[in-house]
Parts: structure tokens; sequence; C-alpha cells
């Protein structure tokens, strides 16, 4: 592979405390380097910031429920690409939920190097990795769901740790999934009889465990694997005014589990898209923000990492393993719902929304995600994230960039609101003047979720050793537009991007599918015969599916980059 | 000669995908598929005797299929071709701008034809689109 | 030493059962015996066996006989084909696997093709009511362990899924439902008396093509409303019956088939299914299914959506984005309208399933058949061109009626010389490429491509 040469842009680099020196990157044969030859192509970065490239903790890209949601939308397709090429590459569609070659553009066109697929449900693993294969450019992986599978909830009901993180251990290995995903403990499996668990002490039906029991339970099962990832969980009860009173307790039950893993991950609880866990008052008329009590409690206590969830103010298409929520939303708004409870393990609904800026509640989410960054001490456990596509497309990462990082944006937003004032009332972001800074946004983006992912050595810096994933933004650090919108811009469309040592975007032009990776965890432990048992009886009983065909085949995953994680027995 | 209209419905039959697995040139397959299963009340009405040739003519087509009494019980007033190439010589192709055809519940009139010949699968199709090298 | 083959998926049809057992013969060359597979199942694999299944791709001669030509030839012809026309159709897609409805992705774009699969002329409507009002539906397993009412609106199992009811629907004992068929209330809703009707502890026999009122009259119902002394040819009391059994089920299955989409009403009748199904959630849970035909035809539906957008009738002729609307751009519309002047059937046999009238219309133009073996198209066609078997003599990924995804294996090894349909599809699209000078575009690097283009 070619060596490039990226000159005088103005780096920025959390992972090595590097704020804007004008310095130059070289890569090599897909990594950076020290010094490359003078055979290197050189890329002229002067006047621009250079980063690494981003890295995403949690968005919908790829799988059944993100699938719905272009099947059942096909007015989401009359918003067309702005950014469709012409030069034979392929056909892009979708807004709310672009295609899987659109999904791979344009995180290209913004520097986004890798992805998590935040919700991938067991049994539909070849289809999440099927549609990863046809993702041009960027790196993937996928969080198996396990918040309301069957095993975990009767071997943690029994107490059985070590079974169930044998379990776990089996699982992330036949899907060829990251790590552990939770969404609604318990309320996803309630939802298969039409119930739900609003409460962290509210009763599973027939299993009898406790939202709280399967949190605690899970983030002890991932530490005694020492996975790279912590436990990343979707809370009870979002979206509901007051909710921000369960969120607090359950993020409190991280206090007692020590992180444990070769790793250098810090956290044993990713909170995800925490705008939607963030809500005070009782019902829809005194709604208002709780995101100050929230994010107090995550700056005093390091062993969370949280990403946004921020509402763009779009037409999107809500999509969520928490099969009850959306059955909910669907009696708020009216629209087409579709539902997919899936045997033994999840559930998933999707649901179009407009988070219109004439209605009071939409703007108020709004200030909520953006005063959660804003109220954040330490952006190395904040992360940008939209739950694309559920508050909104993550093309909009850009302005929500643009809007953290400038209060003239911020207002002229507000300014657009029917309820303006009534907004400001329920929300604080009206009085909050803290600009973030470039080297902050690239803790959110870059470094942050890289290290909260145990990617650190792979993703989110330029160190030599690491990942050639380099963006090349036309800003300059020394002299930032007073126009907010050349933020968006020049975040939307990369100067340049280079993936894995290739030039994959010019001018926000894509050039080449580059050379993509799905990134799994090979967890091995000693195989433990009862739950091997366990697992052959059910899948006898219980399942439609034979066992022989459950594990994704290896052709699925074509290019892997494998993390092994070895279990002392 | 006697007539009668009657719906017309042409749906699966699990004796038609059998023999189709066996190929649609297979004798299985014209046995399942040319015939027409109407109420015997309908067949002495139109002077039908079970088992012999009927013309079924829609606004579309007509074809020769033998009638049958039903397999699965049929009401007075309906008639059942099994989904496949007899069926289709009668389908209209109309979709309502849905893009599926009337596959089901179509005006058909349907009247003896003891003498007509039941064409066999592949004389229909290469028949239509002037390929049949076959006699008549 | 023959060799048994356990948990094989059967090709066949929406149920996609993956129990099937195969005892193969030594050389890995013949299907000896088939377990657990439906009368359908078992005729397909032995069918597989048939010595007279063409090897090689054979071309339409002036004088109306097929000479048998090489796949170099054929691919040229192909490709040459799609790109003189103005607006090709590419059809079918009920007998491939995910893998070639992939690669056949790229070949619509670059020839500017219209794509569309047998939904088109199955359960299409559903799509369109999918659009307007959404879908709660469940896994097969959920039905097997907890339905305690399944309703069979429009479909009859028995004959066109004949171990749905087995496996998944009414007598299985699942998890909550141990007591099986003896804890289920079964409705059948069709104007014969079907064999699965037979099953039914309430069948409604209603009257032809009166589905959208009798669907509306349980709506009514159930919203605690009167209804008329007859509906669709149904008593009251009959309904009345009908509508407390969903009310007091624990959960509410209902399936629906090609008895709602073949007939008039069309979308609007899977649509109020959809609704009642959204009503009864109000009540207790419920969810509902379209009873998809084939083995992988909810494929395409996926496969396309995740490329385009769109899970059928995709005209990609604009060249800049994917446009779909049924009625104008699906297949048998755009037939009856002379607006496509090629066709490709693919893994289908529109000869013998298309009404006669569409198929003459296609057959004015350039008609090439990609399909493993003889059937109608085939013996119109201008070339056809055989591929192995998706999950007879070649594996993949296949989407079952609830879309969960099944790894087939193969059981046969393919004959010599024979490519898959994604093999095929890529060397069509390298040759278009080369026609074109343009370079081809590979999702990954080249090196990562699922399949080399060249044939053992």
């Amino acid at each position: 592979m070619a060596e490039i040469l990226i000159k005088n842009g103005f780096v920025i680099d959390p992972t090595r405390k590097i704020d804007g020196d004008v310095a130059d990157v070289a890569i090599k044969d897909g990594k950076i380097v020290d010094t490359v030859s003078s055979a290197a192509k050189v890329i002229d970065a002067k006047g621009k910031v250079v980063m690494a490239g981003g890295v995403d903790v949690h968005a919908h890209v790829a799988g059944p429920k993100v699938n719905v949601g272009r099947l059942f939308r096909p007015e989401d397709k009359l918003f067309k690409s702005p950014m469709a090429q012409k030069n034979g590459y392929r056909m892009e569609s979708g807004f709310s939920v672009p295609s899987t070659f659109k999904t791979g553009y344009d995180y290209a066109r913004m520097g986004y190097a890798f992805v998590m697929e935040a919700a991938m449900p067991p049994l539909f693993t070849a289809h999440v990795h099927e549609e990863i294969h046809d993702t041009p450019i960027i790196d993937e992986a996928a969080l198996p769901v396990f918040g309301n599978n069957w095993f975990v909830m009767d071997y943690l009901k029994k107490g059985e740790i070590e079974n169930t993180a044998a379990y776990i251990a089996w699982l992330i290995r036949v899907t060829k999934g990251f790590g552990i995903k939770v969404v609604n403990p318990g309320g996803t499996a309630a939802w298969s009889w039409g119930l739900n668990c609003l409460s962290l002490d509210d009763p599973v039906p027939y299993f009898e465990i406790t939202p709280r029991e399967i949190i605690i339970g899970l983030m002890k099962a991932n530490e005694y694997l020492g996975l790279p990832h912590s436990m990343h969980i979707h809370q009870n009860n979002l979206g509901n005014p007051g909710n921000y009173a369960i969120t607090l307790d359950s993020l409190k039950l991280a206090e007692g589990i020590k992180p444990k893993n070769k790793f250098g991950r810090e956290q044993v609880m990713h909170s995800t898209h925490l705008q939607f866990h963030s809500y005070g008052g009782d019902s829809w008329a005194n709604f208002e923000s709780k995101a100050k009590e929230v994010m107090d409690y995550v700056n005093q206590n390091k062993g969370i990492t949280v990403d946004l969830g921020c509402v763009t103010l779009d037409e999107t298409t809500t999509m969520t393993a928490d099969g009850p929520f959306e059955h909910h939303l669907n009696h708020l708004n009216h629209l087409k719902w579709c539902n997919v409870d899936v045997e033994l393990e999840t559930a998933a609904g999707v649901v179009p929304y407009v988070y219109d800026k004439n209605i009071k509640v939409c703007g108020i989410q709004w200030a909520v995600g953006l005063e959660l960054g804003l109220y954040a001490t330490d952006p190395n456990r904040t992360f940008v994230s939209t739950d694309h596509p559920n508050a909104g497309p993550f093309i909009r990462y850009p302005r929500i960039i643009k809007w953290l990082m400038s209060k003239k944006a911020r207002e002229a937003t507000l300014d657009t609101f029917k309820y303006k004032d009534k907004v400001i009332d329920a929300t604080n972001i009206h009085s909050m003047d803290r600009e973030l800074t470039l080297y902050e946004i690239a803790q959110m983006t870059r470094s942050g979720p890289a290290k909260c992912l145990g990617l650190s050595n792979i993703y989110g810096g330029l160190a030599p050793g690491m990942n050639a994933d380099v963006g090349v933004f036309d800003l300059n650090y020394k002299n930032m537009p007073s126009d907010p919108e050349m933020i968006e811009k020049a975040f939307l469309r990369a100067a340049c991007f280079i993936k894995s040592g290739e030039i994959v975007v010019r001018d926000g032009e894509v050039l080449g599918h580059g050379h993509k990776n799905t990134i799994w965890v090979n967890v091995k432990m000693p195989e433990n015969p009862q739950v091997m048992r366990d697992i052959t009886q059910s899948f006898t009983k219980d399942y439609t599916v034979g066992l022989s065909n459950y594990p994704v085949r290896d052709y699925l995953a074509p290019h892997p980059f494998v993390i092994d994680v070895d279990v002392e027995a | 000669m006697p007539k009668i209209r009657l719906n017309m419905i042409t749906q699966r039959s699990i004796e038609e995908g059998a023999a189709m697995e066996k190929g649609k040139t297979n004798p299985d397959y014209f046995t399942a598929c040319s015939i027409c299963e109407m109420n015997p009340e309908d067949m002495k009405k139109a002077g039908i005797w079970k088992s012999t040739n009927v013309r079924v003519t829609s606004e579309c087509g007509s074809v020769i299929v033998k009638a049958i009494e039903p397999t699965q019980f049929v009401p007075p007033g309906l008639a059942h071709i099994r989904q496949g190439v007899w069926a289709n010589q009668v389908v209209p192709p109309r979709t309502q701008s849905t893009g599926v055809p009337q596959y089901s519940g179509f005006p058909v009139t349907i009247e003896p034809a003891p003498n007509e010949r039941l064409k066999t699968a592949l004389e229909l199709v290469q028949g239509a689109v002037g390929l049949w090298k076959g006699g008549n | 030493m023959p060799k048994l083959i356990t948990q094989v998926g059967c090709p066949y049809c929406g149920s996609s059962c993956d129990d099937i057992e195969v005892l193969v013969s030594d050389d890995g060359k013949k299907v000896l015996e088939v377990h657990n597979a439906c009368t359908i199942g078992n005729n397909l694999f032995h069918h597989a066996n048939d010595s007279t299944r063409p090897m090689l791709p054979r071309k339409r001669q002036p004088d109306g006989s097929m000479k048998e030509i090489s796949y170099d030839e054929a691919v040229d012809y192909t490709a040459k084909t799609l790109l003189a026309a103005k607006k090709p159709l590419i059809f079918g897609f009920g007998s491939t696997n995910c893998e070639g409805m992939s690669a056949v992705g790229r070949v619509a774009e670059k020839a500017g093709a219209v794509l569309d699969n047998c939904a088109s002329i199955c359960h299409g409507p559903s799509f369109l009511a999918i659009f307007d009002n959404g879908y709660p539906s469940c896994t097969l397993g959920e039905v097997k362990n907890r339905a305690d009412c399944v309703v069979f609106w429009g479909c009859n199992p028995m004959h066109a899924h004949p171990r749905h009811t087995s496996r998944y629907s009414i007598f299985p004992r699942g998890f909550f439902t141990q007591k099986g068929q003896m804890q289920r209330t079964i409705i059948s809703v069709d104007p014969r008396v079907s064999d699965t009707a037979k099953l039914a502890d309430i069948h409604y026999m209603l009257n032809q093509g009166h589905d959208y009122e009798l669907f509306d009259a349980f709506r009514t119902v159930l919203r605690g409303h009167d209804i008329p002394d007859e509906v669709a040819g149904i008593k009251k009391e009959q309904i009345l019956q009908g509508a407390e059994a969903m009310k007091k089920a624990r959960f509410v299955m209902i399936f629906f088939g090609m008895g709602c989409t073949h007939t008039d009403g069309r979308n609007h009748n899977v649509d109020i299914a959809i609704s009642l199904t959204r009503d009864l959630n109000t009540h207790t849970k419920a969810s509902i299914m379209a009873m998809r035909g084939h083995y992988n035809i909810a494929g395409p539906g996926q496969v396309w959506s995740w490329q385009f957008g769109f899970p059928y009738c995709i005209d990609l002729s604009k060249g800049s984005h994917a446009h779909m609307n049924p009625g104008e751009t699906s297949s048998v519309d755009l037939a009856m309208r002379d607006e496509v002047d090629c066709f490709v059937n693919v893994g289908t046999d529109a000869g013998a399933h298309w009404p006669i009238d569409a198929v003459k219309h296609v057959k004015k133009h350039p008609f090439i058949t990609i399909d493993p073996n003889f059937c109608m198209a085939s013996e119109i066609s201008d070339l056809h061109i055989p591929v192995r078997i998706a999950g007879v003599d070649e594996g993949g990924v296949v989407y079952r009626m609830d879309n969960v995804p099944i790894q087939f294996k193969a059981v046969l090894k393919g004959l010599t010389g024979v490519p898959s349909d994604e093999e095929l599809f890529d060397m069509i699209y390298e040759r278009m490429c080369k026609l074109t000078l343009t370079e081809p575009i590979w999702l990954a690097a080249l090196e990562h491509r699922k399949y080399p283009s060249v044939v053992s």
C-alpha cells in the first residue's frame, strides 16, 4: 500500500494531548507511522484541521429493524440525497434510514472510520452481517442484545453469574458480536405478553426477575469476562416525563462494580442516548429538562460513560428493541407501527416521528440533548450521538457539533421555535454560555468513544501504530469562522478522508470503497457443559431454527478483525 | 349448449406444488393443473358430466380443462382452477394499479366441451408466443 | 458410505423448514433419501438427481431450436442485451439466495433496469398496506410458544405450506402452549372448505371477495358497536363468537395469504387486517404475518430495501435514484403497457405464473431465463442460463416468511462448470464494465469478495 504524508495541518489528537499543533501525519501500509519516504503522496492540509477518523459508539445502521425502517417508509426516499454522486458509485437512497451504500458513503464523507451497530437480535445475526457486508468503507461491529434473553433471565434469577457469562461468551462468539447490549431490561420480555417494566423492581412475567437484577447481573458477567466494552444499556421507561429518577437509580447500580479488562476501559456501564432518559415533570404539560441533575451524577462517577442522543428537529424514524415503547409512541402519534417479537430473545418496534420545532416538547428534547453535552466536565466520557435514527439521522452530527461549539447557533435555532419562551422556561439552554472547543469535540467523537469501546489502541488517535484513519477538515484552528454554519459544512464533507491508509474521500466526494473490517470479539473460555446442554435443549424445544444453522458463517463477515479475550477458568 | 357464469379463483394446491417440483412437463403436473373444480349443482345446471372437458372463457381468453367435483368443497357459484399454466390462460392481467393480476374473483363462462382436447403446458405457452412446433 | 446431512433447509415454501435430513451418496452427487420434508420438499430434493438437468446455456436459433453455447458466450450476450435495452426488466428471485440478490443489484444499476420480484404478483399488496399502516408481527417461534388463537385468513397452509401447521401454528407444543392444538382456537376464513378450514374450530365461509367487509365487522364489534345481522354472508352471532375468542386469547396470531391479495380490494384487505391487529393490541397481544410463498421470497424485499430502499418494483432506469410506484413500475403493468424492451426471468417461471397476455407482451423483446431447471419460461426464451440450485447444490442466506434469516447449506456437489446466481451476476457485471470501458465497483476490496469470479 502506498505511503501518504498529510502535511502542515492543525493536528488535534486528545490521546496525545495535541491541541492544534501544526504537524505532519505519516501513513504507511494502513497504519500511522513516524516517517515516510520521499515517495509518499503528499496531502497539503495547511490551514485545515487534522483529526483521527470518527468513532460512533451507538447507531442503528444494519439489521432487521433498520431495514424495516427502510422498507416501510418509501416517503423517506422523497428527501433525495443531496450528496449522491454521478461517477459510477452505487446509488444512494433514504434520509433518516439511508441505504447501506449511503450509510457507508455519508459516514466516510464526515470522516468517520468506525460505527457500532447498537442492537443485534441474535436470531437475526446473519441479516446484520449481510448488511454490514454491503456497507462500504466504514469498519463496523454489532452488539447482540441480552437484557430480555430467556437464558440470561433464567441464570440470573438463580444467581448464576458464571453460567450467564458462559452463555454470553458463546452467543457473542456465534454471532460475531462485540459486547453486551441491554434494552429496557425485562420490559421487552414483558412486552411479549403486551406488558412492560417501568420501574427497576417490576418483575418480568413468568421469569420473576427484576430489571435491577438483570442490570447488576449483566455488569458482573461483563467484568467476569473482561470484555473490551462495558455493558451498554438503554434504560427502562425511555421517553416519559419524570423518567430522570429511574435513570439516576439505574446509573447508581454501577457504583458497586469495578472494571476488569485488558483494554484500557475504565467504565462498567455505558448509558446510551441519555437525552431520552433525562426528563422531569409528570406530564407533557410540565415536561422539563433534568439534564443538570443527571449530568451532575455522571460527572462524578468515572464508572459511567454516556452518549447524548441529541434531537435534531427532523422528520425521522424511531426504531428500538424497546417494543413496548414503540407501541406507546404509536398511541401518541397514530402513525404506522411495525413490531417484531423475537422468540426467546428480544423484540423491536419501528414508528416514524416528526420532531417539529412548532411543538414545545420537541424543543425541550432538543435542549436536553445539548445541555447534557454542555454540562459534561469530562468530554472523554460523553459522546456525540443521535441514537441514529431515533433522535435524528447521523448526518446531523456536524449540526450537533455546531450547536455545541456555538451559542450563536443555539440561539438562532431557539428563535425558530413557536414556543420559544416555554422551551426556555423548561430548560437551561438559554442561560448556558459554554462553547465546546475542537479539542473537546475530538474527545467526544474520537478518543472518548474509542476508549469506552476498548479500542483505543486502534481508533480515535493519531499515534504511530494506530489505524491510518485520518480526516482533514476545512477549518482554520487559529481563525475559526464567525459563521457557525461553516463548522457544520466542514464536518459534513471532509476535505479529505483516509481510511485504512487509502484516500476514500476528497472534497466530500467518495473515491473508493477502501478496506472495511467487521470487528468482533472472540471470547475464549472453557466449555461449560451445563450451558451447552441448556442451549441444545432449548433449540430442540423452543426455537424454530436448528442450532447448527444459528452461528453466523465466516464468509458473511469476510474481512474480520477479531479481538481475542481469554477468560481464566 | 347450456353455459354457466361462475366466479373463478385460482389458488395453490399441494398436488400442483408436488408435481411442479418434478418439472412442469411431468405428467403429474398436467394431471394436477388441467382441471376445474365446480360444485355438482353447477355442473348439473350447465349439463356438464364430471370428469369431462369444459371450455372456460374469461374476458381475456379461454382454455380447455377437465371439470371435476371439488377436492376441497366449493359452494355453488364459485369455481377453482389450480394455480398454473391452465389457470393463467384465463387470468385477467388487470391489477387495480397494484401490480397483482386478478388471480381470484373474476367472472368466467363454463360450457361443456367433451370433444375438445386438453393441451399440454408446453403447447399452451409456446403456442401463445408462436413457438409451438408440435401438432394441433 | 452415504452421508446423512442434518438440519438442512428446504428451498420450497415460506416455512423454510431447516430440520430436513438428506442422505447423499458417497460421491456427494446423488440424493438417496429425504427425511422430515413434506411431499413437495421431498420431490424437490429428488428432482436434483434428474440426469437431464441442463449444464450449459442454450441459445435459440433462427429455426426456433435451442443450441448449447458456452457460459462466456451466454454472459456476453446477456451483458450486451442488457446494455442495449432502454429499460430492461429483471424479475423473479423466488428461488435464489440472498447472495445472488445482492449481486444482481450491481447488474441492475449498471443496466438501468427495473428490478422486481415475485412479490409483485403475490404479496405486493401486503407491502402497499405495510407502507400505509405498518406491520405488528413476530417470529414463528413466538406463535409456537405463545399463540392460543390462530387465524388463517385467505390462506391454506395445508396445501401451500404443508409443515407450517405442525412446526409453528396449530399442532406444536410450545413453551407456554404445552397442550398444543388443544390449547389453541383455530379460525379459518375461506370461501371454500379448504383442508385448513377442516382443522378450524370456527370456519367463516364468506362470500368470495368480501374480506374487507368481514374484517370491518370484527373491528366494529371489538370497538363495541353493533353490526348487521349478516356480513359477507356470515351470520352476526358467528362474528360475535370469533371476536370474543380473539379478545379473550392471550396471544392472537393472524396469518393471511393470497385470498386477500389476489382478489378485489388487494392492499385494502391487508390494510384492514393490520388495523384489526392494532385494535386487538388494546385488548390483548396480537400479531400478524403474511404467508410468504417461497422459501426466500422475503429475501429480495430485505436485500433490495437495504440496497435501494424499496422491497420491489424498483425502477433504476433514471440512473440517479431508485423509484418505486407499484401499478407503474410493477412487472405485469410494465409488460401490459409495453414499457420494457428486455426481460430477464431469474429463479421463477413467468411463463407459467403470469397471465398469458402479459407473457405475450414481454416476449416481443429479448427474453432471457436464468434458472437451474427447464420450465415454461426457459422454453420460450432466447437464452436459458442454468445455475446451481440454491438450497440443494448451493448454500446461502434465505429469509423465512417471518424475515428470520436462515443459513442454508448445500447438500450436493454442484454440477461441474455451472455457476451460482451470484457468480453468474458478477460475471455479467464484469462483462458490462468491460463493454462500457468502466471500472467495476465492488463493495469491498477485490480480495475480499465472497466468491472468485472464475468458475472452476
